[in-house]
């Protein structure tokens, strides 16, 4: 039997991080958000990081999380965010609300809001969490349950800042609005432990981006909950962008409840970083909802990048499309643990699931594993999964064509990311992204390029 | 313009061309028929430099260079045409995207300006009506969806988009209806000059009456069996391809 007296080196940091952290809280931490705080650690102390042995953690092993000491530095400022970095990091000369966070702390001398519909909010959520409590109360930590959840309790207990978004009932928010998270190192190990609560009322209507980049390549370790509450007909489109930096470490849950006949897109695109770890987990929980899960993971050197994603299937008529993509490149490693559960109640289900790879070199390395649990017994279940190189048939067909073999790959391989960056909806997002990954992806492959005569 | 000489392959191993002699020359039109497995579709992929095959003797000349030794987009970009018989659906990418790229890649050998999306399209729609093609295809992903008639059409369309000075028809004719089978006769035929040669490898004589061959070659057993005018076609059609077989083993020793 293991032994959870036996503290061990790993927990200790972050316990003894914690303790640092609690002593100095405003007020000495004693808001109603203190008693979650506290357990959060509590819980994490029993649970521990967890290891290879757990099924959930197979494939990623967190060890460089637990040992490293990762300090919380919260800034307001960051000499490293140029406006030039600004300006690609936010897409600009895309307009729209700009959250900006450094190490997790909101920045307002960074950021830049616009004027958005009446009665919507969108800020700090530590500034909300006492003016906003009513509000906030009944979702915050209640999405994200921390039972078995070692990062999410350990969020819980290090909650400080974050987004917090409130579309109240029959509000359409057109532009969307970007949540950007900056780590910035200088030479310190960091972590920061951001949560997000984006509350949408009954038939409302909101995009949000929220993503993360690095301004160095220090270590630093993101670990970020966000809570999505889609109200009853509520349509929200969630994009994830991580372009972490080198040394990066990010592991992050988005939990969605979608409510009856309610819509969530979710678009998860991870480019950057040394290991990603996502749990995407939505329950459809009314009738007729819908949720569209998109993933990409472009990968290269020996990023790893796991994604977990739970689709839960509580009531009837609901529908759900996911489809993950890979393509890795070098050393790199991806996982894709896909699970659609469909609920004894949850008849007329309509759930298709789909992952697929693109290995563009012998040491890239992909585990699949889709699974479908299904409860009921009227239901339209698939699911699908591929792991291969590029086609020799389509190389072929295009060479013989005239088109040389560099040019031939890269047409392939930007047709096979176009399908995920195409359901973008976010239009300078989308742009902004192929520009960046087709760089990327041809760069990788100068060595093949065409020479021609 | 095309010379093989005594030219041998292998797929994994396994000996398909057995010495092929053939000479195109400029401005003609020939058909190469012959029953399944001859190694009709081998020779048609071997010249458009498939890599899976396995060339193991003999050469092949194509204006006096050797044209073994180039890339199949060398190959394409010396005006070497094949038509699939199997067209390959590439998802993601579109028709248009696809035939601009390798439009380009061949002005680009040239030493041609490429041509710009106003241009492009411009020629694109003039070749278009010569192959009666729904335009809506032209915005599809490559042969993705497209009924087997529209994939071969797509490659007729690709012909003549692309202008070749060799084009090679592997079966374009099988499995299409009498209007497109006219269809296609109608590209090839467009193709028809003094500078060009086409190669036509089909298992029937029914595209043969829109397409009328200058030569007729029957392949047998990775070799050719038999060669020679229209007539030599009509007759396979009316005495089916075992004749081949009974006529030439009458004509060699039995020791061969």
């Amino acid at each position: 039997m293991p032994t959870t007296s036996r503290k061990k080196h790993g927990e200790n940091l972050y316990l003894a991080a914690y303790a640092r952290f609690a002593r100095d809280l405003p007020g000495n931490g004693r808001s109603w958000i203190g008693a979650m705080r506290q357990e959060g650690i509590e819980r994490f102390e029993s649970l521990g990081f967890p290891s290879t042995r757990d099924e959930a953690w197979r494939y990623t092993n967190v060890a460089p999380i637990a040992t490293t000491p990762f300090a919380l530095k919260p800034e307001a400022r960051a000499d490293a965010l140029t406006p030039d970095l600004f300006e690609q990091l936010a897409f600009e000369p895309w307009e729209c609300t700009h959250l900006v966070f450094i190490n997790g702390r909101f920045s307002p001398e960074l950021s830049r809001t616009r004027a958005l519909p009446r009665g919507v909010e969108v800020g700090s959520l530590d500034e909300a969490l006492d003016s906003r409590r009513e509000l906030i109360e009944p979702h915050l930590g209640r999405l994200a349950g921390m039972e078995g959840q070692a990062f999410t309790a350990l969020n819980a207990a290090f909650l400080r800042d974050g987004a917090f978004i409130h579309v109240p009932k029959g509000v359409v928010v057109d532009e969307p609005v970007h949540l950007l998270f900056v780590s910035s190192t200088n030479g310190t190990a960091v972590m920061s432990h951001p949560r997000n609560l984006i509350v949408v009322g009954e038939g409302s209507q909101v995009t949000v981006l929220e993503s993360y980049a690095g301004l160095d390549a220090g270590a630093s370790f993101t670990n970020v909950v966000t809570e999505i509450a889609a109200g009853d007909g509520a349509v929200v489109d969630h994009t994830l962008l991580q372009r972490d930096g080198e040394g990066a470490y990010h592991v992050g849950t988005v939990q969605a409840r979608v409510g009856r006949g309610s819509s969530l897109s979710s678009h998860v695109i991870s480019i950057g970083g040394a290991l990603i770890r996502n749990d995407i987990n939505v329950v459809l929980d009314g009738e007729g909802a819908d949720c569209t899960l998109n993933g990409l993971y472009v990968t290269h050197g020996t990023q790893h990048v796991d994604n977990h994603t739970v689709i839960d299937h509580a009531r009837p008529h609901g529908t759900s499309r996911e489809l993950y993509k890979g393509v890795l490149e070098g050393r790199s490693r991806g996982i894709f643990d896909g699970t659609v559960i469909v609920r004894p109640d949850a008849q007329k289900t309509d759930a298709r699931q789909v992952n697929r790879n693109l290995l563009l070199s012998d040491d890239a390395l992909v585990d699949s594993k889709p699974t479908l649990l299904i409860r009921a017994d009227d239901v339209k279940c698939s699911h699908a999964a591929t792991i291969g190189q590029l086609e020799e048939d389509a190389l072929f067909y295009l060479r013989s064509r005239g088109i040389g073999s560099g040019m031939a790959r890269n047409i392939l391989i930007q047709a096979f990311v176009s399908e995920i960056l195409g359901r973008i909806r976010i239009e300078p997002v989308r742009t902004g992204l192929e520009c960046l990954l087709y760089t990327r992806l041809h760069d990788g492959h100068r060595r093949d390029t065409e020479v021609t005569p | 313009m095309l010379e093989i000489r005594n030219l041998h392959a292998k797929v994994n191993g396994k000996a398909i061309l057995n010495g092929i002699d053939l000479k195109v020359h400029a401005g003609e039109v020939h058909a190469i028929m012959g029953p399944n497995g001859s190694g009709k579709s081998t020779l048609a992929h071997v010249l458009a430099g498939r890599e899976t095959y396995e060339v193991s003797e003999g050469e092949v000349l194509y204006n006096g260079k050797n044209l073994l030794d180039l890339s199949p987009e060398d190959r394409a970009r010396e005006g070497v045409f094949l038509a699939f018989q199997y067209p390959v659906e590439i998802p993601g990418v579109s028709n248009m995207y696809f035939l601009k790229a390798a439009v380009n890649a061949l002005r680009k050998h040239r030493g041609e300006p490429e041509l710009d999306a106003l241009e492009f399209l411009t020629m694109v729609k003039e070749r278009m009506k010569l192959i009666e093609m729904d335009h809506n295809l032209l915005n599809r992903s490559v042969n993705e969806g497209f009924s087997g008639g529209e994939k071969k059409r797509n490659e007729i369309f690709q012909m003549a988009v692309l202008d070749p000075k060799l084009a090679i028809l592997d079966e374009t004719d099988s499995g299409l209806d009498i209007d497109a089978l006219k269809v296609v006769a109608n590209g090839v035929n467009a193709l028809r000059g003094p500078g060009r040669a086409v190669v036509v490898i089909t298992h029937y004589q029914r595209l043969l009456n829109y397409i009328v061959p200058d030569r007729v070659h029957v392949l047998s057993e990775g070799r050719i069996a038999m060669s020679g005018d229209k007539g030599l076609a009509l007759k396979l059609e009316e005495k089916g391809y075992a004749w081949i077989g009974a006529a030439e083993g009458a004509a060699r020793p039995a020791t061969a």
